[in-house]
């Protein structure tokens, strides 16, 4: 099969080239932010760098890192490099961790960020005859508007369609035969349920590829995803912070997300000590936008943990791969001094047979917390006796426990019982106000 | 040879009840027999009715999590010990049980018994074997 990249001298460039672009764009990078973020100049000031001393991406290590408190801190403009008059798009975070940021692009900055989106549509395999049928959230959110612009630049029918009104979806995606798919998992996933209870068989569905990101997901809810919509499901990775989606997508060979390194230089560090580790190493990833001009972050902490490689691909790409996340310390949950990380239950209930439509309830009762998952039952795993379904809830419970180390109480509940969100789905409810 | 039950899950909150036999009343559906086991978080609801079809579809359409289950279901007298007879066939034949409700016919002066059991052949092989009447889908309406 023939090889096909959106942009293929870059996607395709020697690494000792990429590593040469990083280095120049890098030391113009930090120029532009020392001369125009007094925030980060201060910071760097702190540190004792200055421009003169980044010669190089061997020099990365010397700047100061950037977290989200420091976005929260400079709200709304303390971290802005352009004149506001430059700028022609704000975009915001969804705010999953209550904490809001807004990020600024110029005219450049979305051209960028929609060329990275276009090369993850075309590594799925689009082009000018797809009809790409976008159903992440349009407005402050990047999903919509970065896969959107990202269809449009690959010549593909756009279908805006924003997330919702699922029967509204399903008559677009039929009637018009979109080919693509773009959302999050967990509403392809509702997408595909829906599907099937309609009575649709995977080769009645014109999907041939869907792109899924913004939230954590399995392999086991890929597999799922796959086998319900009868496509070839592609991960994609981005945060607002460095544009949205599309910072890194998957190939052919899903296994991992080449990440655009013309334009976003990445390391991988330890959480605790900030220490850079070398190539293979499972730590915390942390982006620099090299190009982007009006919220150009330089060394910013994503709280994603990852391993990225170097391993040659089969598609051709030379861009560097990074692992799925593995967790994210916003999502980590410690309960009863053990860290519980959502993703391992849907790995365990995907392979007890139950569908990923859950919700863990933590509380406190006497000093001790109180973890419950509630998962809804399938007619396949229902049994008309009450000995069944506590017996249900017994291994599930054990399967569980041999997972997270820790002992849950399972309630199954009724199908659908659980509330689901159409953007992102609604996973921990911590009733335990530990940081009040 | 066989009675059809609908089983459905139900969560043990008020006014679970009130919507699935509304829901049945509206589509004309009539309950003949019915048992519910239930428990802290949950119940299971079991039911015979005279239109399996339309009760599956509708409770179906509207959420619920309905199955068939195959019971047996066997005619006795209306009279005292006749119940404890009928069962001591079973558990002589070593036949064990997970539940079981009865009714009345509106029509005979009989009762009718649905058993949920370990193996519905055997059961059935013994209760015929000691002269009983089994009654199937069928019936259900006329009974």
């Amino acid at each position: 099969m023939e090889k096909r990249y959106f942009q293929k001298e870059i996607e395709t460039m020697p690494v000792e080239q990429i590593k040469k672009l990083q280095s120049e764009k890098l030391v113009k990078q930090v120029k532009h932010v020392y001369e125009n973020v007094a925030y980060y100049r201060d910071l760097m000031d702190k540190k004792g760098v200055t421009p003169d001393d980044i010669k190089g991406i061997e020099d990365l290590h010397k700047l100061p890192f950037l977290t989200k408190s420091d976005l929260r801190d400079a709200y709304p403009y303390g971290l802005l490099a352009k004149p506001l008059e430059d700028c022609v798009r704000i975009q915001s975070t969804s705010g999953t961790t209550g904490k809001r940021v807004v990020a600024f692009y110029t005219q450049h900055d979305i051209d960028l960020w929609e060329d990275c989106c276009a090369r993850a549509i075309v590594a799925a395999g689009g082009s000018k005859s797809d009809v790409c049928q976008v159903a992440y959230g349009y407005g402050l959110f990047t999903g919509g508007p970065g896969l959107n612009g990202g269809s449009h630049k690959v010549g593909c029918l756009t279908l805006p369609m924003s997330s919702g009104f699922t029967e509204r979806q399903i008559m677009f995606m039929n009637d018009l035969k979109a080919t693509i798919l773009c959302c999050t998992p967990s509403y392809a996933a509702y997408i595909g349920e829906t599907l099937k209870e309609m009575g649709y068989t995977p080769d009645q569905i014109p999907l041939k590829a869907g792109i899924f990101g913004a939230e954590p997901w399995t392999q086991e809810m890929r597999r799922n995803i796959e086998e319900t919509l009868g496509i070839k499901a592609y991960d994609i990775y981005g945060l607002t912070e460095t544009s949205g989606p599309g910072v890194s997508f998957e190939c052919e060979e899903q296994t991992g997300m080449h990440i655009n390194e013309d334009h976003f230089l990445a390391e991988i560090i330890d959480p605790e000590t900030g220490e850079v580790l070398p190539e293979g190493s499972k730590g915390e990833l942390v982006f620099t936008s090299l190009d982007k001009e009006a919220f150009p972050l330089l060394r910013y902490r994503t709280r994603d943990i990852c391993v990225l490689s170097r391993k040659k691909c089969s598609c051709g790409r030379t861009f560097i791969k990074m692992s799925k996340p593995m967790g994210r310390s916003d999502d980590m949950l410690i309960i009863r001094g053990v860290n519980v990380f959502p993703s391992q239950i849907e790995t365990v209930l995907l392979k007890e047979g139950y569908q990923p439509n859950y919700q863990i309830v933590v509380d406190r009762a006497n000093n001790t917390d109180t973890f419950e998952v509630n998962v809804e039952l399938n007619t396949e795993k229902f049994t008309d006796t009450v000995s069944g379904v506590t017996a249900m809830e017994k291994s599930l419970a054990e399967a569980l426990k041999t997972m997270l180390g820790i002992n849950p109480k399972v309630n199954l509940v009724p199908p659908k019982s659980i509330v689901r969100s159409e953007g992102k789905a609604v996973r921990v409810i911590d009733k335990r106000n530990l940081h009040d | 040879m066989s009675l059809k039950q609908l089983t459905i899950f139900v969560e043990n909150k008020q006014g679970a009840l009130v919507d699935i036999t509304e829901t049945l009343a509206a589509n004309n559906v009539n309950i003949r027999a019915l048992s519910i086991a239930d428990t802290e978080e949950f119940g299971i609801l079991r039911l015979i009715v005279n239109d399996n079809q339309t009760a599956i579809t509708t409770l179906h359409d509207k959420g619920y999590l309905i199955k068939t289950t195959e019971v047996v279901g066997v005619k006795i007298g209306d009279a005292p010990g006749k119940l404890s007879t009928a069962l001591k066939v079973l558990d002589e034949n070593g036949i064990n049980m997970e539940y079981l409700y009865a009714f009345m016919s509106r029509t005979e002066k009989h009762a009718y018994v649905v058993l949920r059991v370990a193996d519905n052949a055997a059961a059935e092989t013994a209760l015929e074997g000691a002269g009983y009447h089994m009654i199937t889908d069928a019936d259900v309406d006329k009974l």
